[in-house]
C-alpha cells in the first residue's frame, strides 16, 4: 500500500511539474524555455515578455494552484460532512450562494462608490457560503435521501445564479463586463495583490484541515459509532462546515464558481490511491485540484486563443462524465 | 475489572420515556441478553448505556461512577459498541476499520503508536480475522465483516461492551461462530458484555443474565436463563398464541 502512495504522490507531483511549466510557456504570446530561463533567472520584469510572465502568468498560476487546490479541499470535506461522495460546493449551490453576495458587494460598492478590499470579497463570500449552505442543512434534515437532497443543492444554485444574473443586469455599464466573467468562472485578473490574500487564507484553512483528519476518519463510520469514540460531534460537524465553507468562499471571491472540481477531484485521487485515509487523501487532493486546475486554465486560455473560455466550461467538460459514472455506479450497486 | 449499573433508568427520546425504572447491572465476564419484541426499545436502552442518549431519567453507573461525572473519551475507554448502523466506507481494508477502535488512545494527528497497532493485530487475531487484514471491509461476507467490526470494538479494550443484535442477519453457522467468540472474550478477557437479540434459542446458552423488555415498555423480567424460558413466559412477552411456541421450538 506504501508503493501506491508514493507512486500517486510521484504521478501527481510530475503532472503538476509539466503542466506548470507548460502555463508559464503557453497563452495567446508563446514564450520559449530558454526565453522563460532568462527572464526567471534575471528578474526581468520591465520587458513585454518579462510582464506577462511576472504581472499575468505567474498570479494566475498561483490561483489556479491554490484556488484549484482549496476547490477540491472543500469539496472533500463536504462529501465527509454529508457522507457522499457527490457532495461539493457547486452541485449544492454554495458556490452560487457566495457569489450572489459578492456580486450584490460588487454593485453596492460601484453604485454607492467605496472601494473593496479583497477580504471584504472574501467575507462576503463567506457569508453567502454560510447561508447556501443552511438551506442545504435544512433540506438535509427533510429528505435522508442522498440524491433528492442534490437536485435540491442544484436548485439553490440556480435560484442563486438567477438572481445573480438579474443583479449584473441592472448594474452600471462599466462593472458589467468585469462581473460578468467572474461569474462564470476564471482564473483571469488575478493580480500579486489577490495573490497575498487569497494565500495566507487557503493555507491555514488547508493546513488546518489536516488536524481533522483523525475525526474525519472516526466519522466516516458514521455519528453514533463517532460518539460512541468520544468525539464531540456537533462541534466536529461545525468545524467541518467551516472550514470547508470557508476554502469555497475564497475561491468564489476570487475566480467565481467553479464547477465540479470539488467531486472530481476527491473521487478521482480515491481511486487512484485505493484507501479512505484522511491523512493520505487530504494532500493528494489538494495537489490533485491544484493539478487538474492548471490544466484547465491552460486549456480555457489556450484551445480558442485569443478568445478565452471560462474555466468552468473545461472543468465541467471533464467533470460531469466523473460524476455521472459515480451515479451510475451508485445506482447498480443500490447503495 | 469494570461494571456496568443502571439504577431507576429511564431512557427514550426527546424527554417522552419509553421505558422507565430500569436496574441492571453488568459485571465483568458476565454477558446480559436483552430479549423482547420488535419496537420494545432494547436499542434505545443499548444506546443510553453506551452514551448515544442521554437518559431521560435515572443514572447509568461505570465503575460505580455516574457517567455523567465521565468525559466522554474516558468512557470511550471503558464501552465500546457494535450497532446495528452499516458501515459504508469504501476503500477501508480491514485493519483500517479495526484501527478506528483506537480513537480514545490516539494523539491529535491519529498516528498509530506501536502499542495501538499490537493492540489492533491481537484484537484480530482474537476474533480470527488477522488473514483479513488487507482486504476490502466492503467486499467480505457478512459473517466476516460482524467478525471484524467485532474486533474493532475489542481493539478499544473496553471492559464492558454493548452490541445490538450483533447476529440479526448471519446464517447459523456464523451465527454459533459469533457466540462462541462473545463467550471467548468474556471468559479469557473479563469483559462484560450487554447484548441484545432476538434468537431466543442462542440466547439461552449465551445468557448468564436474561433481561426481558416487554411491548408495555417494562423490564419485565430479570434473571438467569432458566429462570425466564418457560414456554408459558415467553408466550406472553412475545405475545404469541398459547401453544403455539412449543410447536415450532419445541426444544426450548
Amino acid at each position: 500500500m506504501k508503493n501506491r502512495y508514493f507512486a500517486v504522490y510521484a504521478l501527481l507531483v510530475i503532472a503538476f511539474l509539466v503542466l506548470l511549466v507548460i502555463n508559464l510557456l503557453a497563452g495567446s504570446v508563446d514564450i520559449s524555455i530558454g526565453k522563460l530561463w532568462q527572464i526567471l533567472y534575471t528578474q526581468d520584469r520591465v520587458s513585454v515578455d518579462g510582464k506577462i510572465i511576472w504581472e499575468i502568468r505567474m498570479p494566475r498560476i498561483i490561483a489556479s494552484i491554490f484556488l484549484g487546490g482549496a476547490l477540491a479541499l472543500s469539496g472533500y470535506l463536504l462529501q465527509k460532512f454529508f457522507s457522499n461522495p457527490i457532495a461539493g460546493p457547486f452541485v449544492l449551490g454554495i458556490s452560487s450562494g457566495a457569489k450572489l453576495v459578492v456580486a450584490i458587494l460588487m454593485v453596492a460598492a460601484s453604485r454607492v462608490g467605496f472601494g473593496i478590499h479583497s477580504y471584504m470579497m472574501v467575507l462576503a463570500a463567506f457569508c453567502g457560503s454560510l447561508v447556501a449552505t443552511a438551506v442545504v442543512l435544512v433540506a438535509a434534515k427533510r429528505v435522508r435521501n442522498m440524491s433528492i437532497l442534490i437536485v435540491c443543492g442544484v436548485m439553490i444554485g440556480y435560484i442563486g445564479s438567477a438572481i445573480t444574473e438579474l443583479i449584473v443586469t441592472f448594474a452600471a455599464d462599466s462593472n458589467i463586463v468585469n462581473l460578468h466573467n467572474w461569474s462564470l468562472g476564471s482564473f483571469s485578473g488575478i493580480s500579486w495583490g489577490n495573490v497575498y490574500c487569497f494565500v495566507p487564507i487557503v493555507v491555514l484553512a488547508g493546513g488546518f484541515s489536516f488536524f481533522l483528519a483523525k475525526g474525519i476518519e472516526a466519522y466516516s463510520y458514521g455519528e453514533d459509532y463517532a460518539r460512541s469514540l468520544g468525539m464531540r460531534v456537533n462541534g466536529f460537524r461545525l468545524v467541518l462546515i467551516m472550514t470547508s465553507s470557508a476554502l469555497s468562499a475564497t475561491v468564489t471571491a476570487f475566480a467565481g464558481p467553479i464547477s465540479f472540481v470539488g467531486i472530481a477531484v476527491p473521487h478521482v485521487i480515491h481511486l487512484l490511491a485505493k484507501t479512505q485515509k484522511p491523512k493520505v487523501i487530504l494532500p493528494a487532493t489538494f495537489l490533485g485540484g491544484a493539478t487538474f486546475c492548471l490544466l484547465a486554465d491552460v486549456l480555457a486560455r489556450c484551445l480558442f486563443a485569443p478568445t478565452e473560455l471560462s474555466i468552468s466550461t473545461v472543468t465541467a467538460v471533464f467533470g460531469a462524465p466523473v460524476v455521472i459514472s459515480m451515479l451510475l455506479k451508485r445506482r447498480m450497486t443500490n447503495v | 475489572m469494570s461494571e456496568l449499573e443502571t439504577k431507576a433508568l429511564s431512557v427514550g427520546y426527546e424527554n417522552s420515556p419509553l421505558i422507565q425504572d430500569i436496574s441492571l447491572q453488568v459485571k465483568a465476564g458476565k454477558i446480559v441478553v436483552l430479549i423482547g419484541p420488535n419496537g420494545a426499545g432494547k436499542s434505545t436502552i443499548l444506546k443510553t448505556v453506551a452514551g448515544n442518549l442521554s437518559p431521560v431519567g435515572g443514572v447509568v453507573y461505570l465503575n460505580q461512577i455516574p457517567s455523567d461525572e465521565i468525559s466522554a473519551k474516558e468512557r470511550a475507554k471503558e464501552i465500546s459498541v457494535m450497532m446495528t448502523q452499516r458501515t459504508n466506507t469504501e476503500y477501508a481494508t480491514c485493519f483500517d476499520v479495526v484501527s478506528v477502535g483506537r480513537y480514545p488512545f490516539t494523539g491529535i494527528t491519529g498516528k498509530l503508536s506501536q502499542a495501538d497497532i499490537d493492540a489492533v493485530k491481537e484484537a484480530m487475531e482474537m476474533v480470527r480475522a488477522e488473514k483479513l487484514r488487507d482486504r476490502d471491509f466492503m467486499k467480505i461476507s457478512d459473517g466476516q465483516k460482524q467478525r471484524v467490526l467485532l474486533a474493532r470494538a475489542l481493539a478499544q479494550n473496553p471492559g464492558v461492551m454493548v452490541l445490538d443484535e450483533p447476529t440479526g442477519f448471519l446464517d447459523i453457522g456464523y451465527k454459533l461462530e459469533f457466540l462462541e467468540l462473545l463467550r471467548k472474550l468474556a471468559k479469557e478477557k473479563q469483559i462484560g458484555i450487554l447484548i441484545s437479540m432476538h434468537e431466543l434459542e442462542l440466547a439461552k446458552v449465551l445468557a448468564d443474565t436474561v433481561v426481558c423488555v416487554s411491548a408495555e415498555g417494562r423490564i419485565d423480567r430479570i434473571g438467569a436463563p432458566e429462570e425466564v424460558f418457560s414456554n408459558d413466559y415467553l408466550e406472553f412477552l412475545f405475545s404469541v398464541p398459547k401453544g403455539m411456541l412449543k410447536k415450532v421450538y419445541p426444544y426450548l
